[in-house]
């Protein structure tokens, strides 16, 4: 609410789960993890970004109003990213034979 | 003076402090919601040229020093937290912890700017400046063209940022923001956070992943 003075506690906390997830991200990266390499960086970003939205940002002490107000900007860019890459993605999937094409 | 006076950091147009707190935090929220989309568009960019040229987007990504985006990520996860405590600071009204907490977010994002800045010039003096001096392939030059649009935007917010710490530090000084109205302070902590989140994202797409020898696609 308002006045929601979170304790230092948790934002200590926080912060440190966030410097030790820069640690593991980091050396993921040096680690031969085939196809999960980059799911794993981008799904330690998000989870990062999540302790950011909720404590430091506040969301987690706030109205449910607010809740979607913060949640509609990322909501619109996934589903702007998806609508995009499924365009793209599956341009070269399905050639129609030769004597179809002009 | 009666018990039920109005609160002298009330605007007349709202019913009480809490409808006027929550008016200001849900403008703050729609800015971000049109940043997010602005960043979107970068970053939708980046994804459909990483699909695109995806073996010049690794060699890009190994031209980056991940020693200083790893720094650079933790100099700002630090100024965040900093920016954390000014806004707990401001809530409970009290002014030197206040302009202490938020003078320590100026000088780490200070220190990201200077980072950032060397390695911009290390770039430049490699030749990876798009331009007509480019060392590289043409799609080389497509990683480096978002490389530095989408380094350059977020420093652009962090120097906007900072420049709106220089702007409040006069007024927090004259205790213009008590546990009563604080507004101020917590929308530009929320800007602030936010501009964390976008390098939360930048530094894994930028300098990790591309270090990933057997990519998804």
């Amino acid at each position: 609410m308002a006045n929601h003075v979170v304790p230092v506690k948790m934002y200590v906390t926080i912060v440190g789960c966030l410097f030790c997830l820069t640690v593991i991200t980091v050396l993921a990266a040096f680690i031969e993890l085939g196809v999960l390499n980059t799911p794993l960086a981008l799904g330690i970003a998000l989870l990062k970004a999540t302790l950011v939205v909720l404590f430091f940002m506040h969301v987690r002490y706030n109205t449910p109003l607010m809740w979607v107000f913060a949640a509609a900007g990322f909501f619109t860019l996934i589903i702007f990213l998806a609508l995009l890459m499924q365009d793209y993605m599956s341009r070269d999937w399905q050639r129609p034979p030769a004597e179809f094409l002009l | 003076m009666s018990s039920n006076a109005q609160p002298v950091a009330l605007n007349h147009q709202f019913e009480d402090l809490q409808q006027q707190y929550e008016a200001a935090n849900m403008g703050m929220w729609a800015f971000i919601a049109q940043e997010i989309m602005f960043f979107g568009g970068l970053f939708a960019g980046y994804t459909v040229y990483r699909f695109k040229y995806l073996g010049a987007f690794i060699e890009g990504s190994n031209h980056l020093p991940i020693e200083l985006g790893a720094l650079n990520t933790a100099v700002l996860i630090a100024s965040s937290f900093t920016m954390a405590m000014a806004v707990r600071a401001a809530q409970q009204g009290a002014k030197n912890p206040l302009l202490r907490w938020i003078l320590a977010t100026m000088v780490l994002g200070t220190t990201f700017l200077v980072i950032k800045a060397f390695e911009y010039a290390d770039k430049y003096h490699h030749g990876l400046l798009p331009g007509s001096s480019f060392e590289g392939s043409g799609q080389l030059k497509i990683f480096f063209s978002f490389y530095f649009a989408m380094t350059g935007m977020h420093a652009l917010h962090m120097i906007i940022g900072l420049g709106l710490i220089v702007w409040l530090i006069p007024k927090i000084r004259r205790g213009t923001y008590t546990s009563e109205y604080f507004s101020p302070i917590e929308n530009f902590g929320l800007y602030w956070h936010f501009v964390d989140i976008i390098w939360i994202f930048l530094f894994p797409l930028l300098y990790l992943i591309g270090r990933d020898p057997w990519p998804i696609m």
